[in-house]
């Protein structure tokens, strides 16, 4: 049958793309068993001569690496938290009401979706100095917030497009004010599209990189990314390749079970402000 | 929709209370954007001004008071300087063959993403992880593979002691490489949803007409796609034109693998060079304005339904 030829064929296909994202992934696995000290002698292989856990033991007992383990759990968790809850009210205003600026707030956020951040880290760096925020998590928080506030601010309008507004007029009908539609009818029925975009909102903090080196100076506030370029590994005389990869495996198992649990969502999230035919 | 028939027994809506109405609503709507508002113009649109501001003068931090205005001095000092035509260059090369190859790439994967039948969600699941994994995590990944004393290209390709980050076109594949890697299956994903609005009766109408497959794609399917295909341009384009973590992590800039994100960081944040990093970042800023104005100007890219206008 030709179809089924052909069914067989773009599974291989779908095997390769799978390869292509995986085997990545695997070389840092590998990297992160390898004896740190001997790793290098000989020519390099592949998988490790030794499967060794040295590398977990030290970054997990280098303060270096914990803080900033710490540090980027809550950045993330807390710019996330804000950014949902400050985009949630800004979407349902887009999707919902018409008001004056309504055109203007959704191109600004369009603007800073592409703004390029290295503009920024000047005057932020001083601006936060000033303010004496300069390393700490507010001071890469607030920035997080802003930057994550376009994808939030779109993905939730798209999400709310798609409830059936008759239950909120129904609601104001039984004599609710718009806010109390909002609050009893809405939130139940938006709660997916707004649990997706916190997902992706986490993303971006989770992987952030450039402020987070130019708006820390130590352990107080410095996350993972930035920690993983600072590290030397166990000790001077020690290379920090097997440990940061020890350290890259760490901090990828959280996206992995977030993907696995959450593919169908973190798809139609993407695609669901972006583009519609 | 405004009827101009006359109607006799229709008694018209009291207007105060349908003005009244229209004022809650325009108030609730204001005053629930107005945290989104109010952070994005803190943020973004004060440091800009202040940039802008900082970038006619002579400032470092290492020397605060000897702050004086230079005029359009850092801006001369910037254009003719070649480090930052270096670093242009770079950062179009990194942008055009990334984005060219992603696009293809992105492509190929969603076409086999829409027609997979067995293992469909395991191949978008898959094709997930590269687009949540840290940055800097697939710089590091990416590096160690090619690195000499760790890697395992070399062995496996036979290049025997050829130093990848030794000299710049190979490092510029390097870093392409991984950018690649990371971002195509969020280009993929645009595709898919592009993808699956073109509608299938135009496609097996082509086919009743007996367009070959290669017609009914570049005749039918792209061109139903383009708005998609625009949007994904754009948005990877003004992506990778800010490319920073990548050279930071593999070269740190070496052998003219620095970006324009990587030079603005430099004289601000190690140098101090306010004066002069603020000239270099409202260049920066300068550049995606122009590109963002070539694609929805010069190739028509209808942001409407990104900015979600209804």
């Amino acid at each position: 049958m030709e179809s089924r030829r052909g069914a067989r064929w773009w599974t291989l296909w779908g095997a390769l793309i799978l390869i292509w994202a995986m085997f990545p992934l695997l070389w840092m696995i590998s990297l992160s068993f390898k004896d740190p000290n001997t790793f290098r002698s000989g020519a390099p292989t592949f998988f490790p001569k030794q499967w060794v856990w040295t590398n977990y033991d030290t970054v997990f007992s280098d303060s270096l690496f914990t803080s900033a383990l710490r540090n980027s759990i809550g950045i993330s968790l807390l710019a996330t938290a804000l950014a949902v809850v400050v985009a949630m009210f800004a979407a349902y205003a887009i999707a919902r009401l018409d008001f004056p600026g309504k055109k203007f707030l959704l191109s600004m956020a369009l603007g800073i979706a592409m703004f390029p951040q290295a503009a920024l880290v000047g005057p932020l760096f001083n601006m936060w100095r000033n303010l004496g925020i300069y390393d700490t998590w507010l001071g890469l928080i607030i920035p997080y917030l802003t930057f994550a506030l376009p994808l939030s601010i779109w993905t939730m309008s798209a999400f709310f497009r798609q409830i059936p507004w008759e239950m909120e007029k129904a609601a104001q009908v039984d004599g609710a004010t718009a806010w109390q539609a909002f609050r009893k009818v809405i939130v139940p029925l938006a709660a997916p599209g707004v649990f997706t975009t916190a997902i992706l909102t986490f993303f971006f903090c989770w992987n952030e990189f450039l402020l987070a080196i130019s708006l820390t100076s130590t352990d107080r506030a410095r996350t993972v990314p930035a920690a993983l370029s600072f590290f030397t590994g166990a000790s001077q005389f020690q290379s920090p390749v097997t440990a940061i990869m020890a350290a890259s495996v760490v901090v990828t198992i959280p996206v992995v079970i977030i993907v696995l649990v959450f593919q169908r969502r973190i798809v139609a999230g993407l695609t669901a402000g972006a583009v519609k035919g | 929709m405004t009827t101009t028939e006359p109607r006799v027994e229709a008694p018209p809506l009291p207007p105060p209370q349908v003005s009244e109405r229209t004022r809650y609503e325009r108030r609730l709507g204001l005053a629930l954007s107005a945290p989104a508002f109010i952070v994005m113009v803190f943020v973004t649109a004060y440091p800009l001004v202040y940039a802008v501001v900082l970038s006619f003068y002579n400032y470092r931090l290492t020397d605060p008071e000897g702050r004086t205005f230079v005029g359009f001095r850092n801006f001369t000092t910037v254009l003719t300087d070649p480090v930052w035509w270096s670093d242009f260059v770079t950062t179009l090369i990194i942008t055009v063959v990334s984005v060219v190859v992603e696009l293809v790439l992105g492509f190929a994967f969603a076409f086999v993403m829409y027609r997979i039948l067995f293992g469909r969600s395991l191949v978008r699941t898959g094709i997930l992880v590269p687009y949540g994994i840290i940055t800097v995590v697939s710089a590091f990944i990416f590096r160690y593979a090619f690195q000499l004393d760790s890697g395992f290209v070399n062995q496996w390709l036979g290049l025997g002691e050829f130093n990848w980050f030794g000299e710049r076109w190979s490092s510029l594949f390097v870093i392409t490489l991984s950018e690649i890697w990371k971002t195509t299956p969020f280009i993929s994903l645009l595709l898919l949803a592009g993808l699956v609005q073109v509608p299938a009766e135009l496609n097996k109408a082509a086919m009743v007409d007996g367009a070959t497959a290669w017609q009914r794609l570049t005749r039918v399917t792209l061109p139903n796609m383009k708005a998609a295909i625009m949007v994904a341009l754009l948005f990877r384009t003004l992506d990778a034109w800010r490319i920073f973590d990548n050279p930071f992590i593999m070269t740190a800039g070496a052998n003219n693998t620095e970006t324009l994100s990587f030079l603005a960081y430099r004289q601000n944040v190690t140098l101090l060079n306010l004066g002069v990093g603020s000239a270099v970042s409202v260049l920066l800023f300068f550049t995606v304005v122009l590109i963002a104005f070539l694609f929805i100007k010069g190739f028509g890219t209808d942001l409407s339904q990104v900015r979600g206008d209804q």
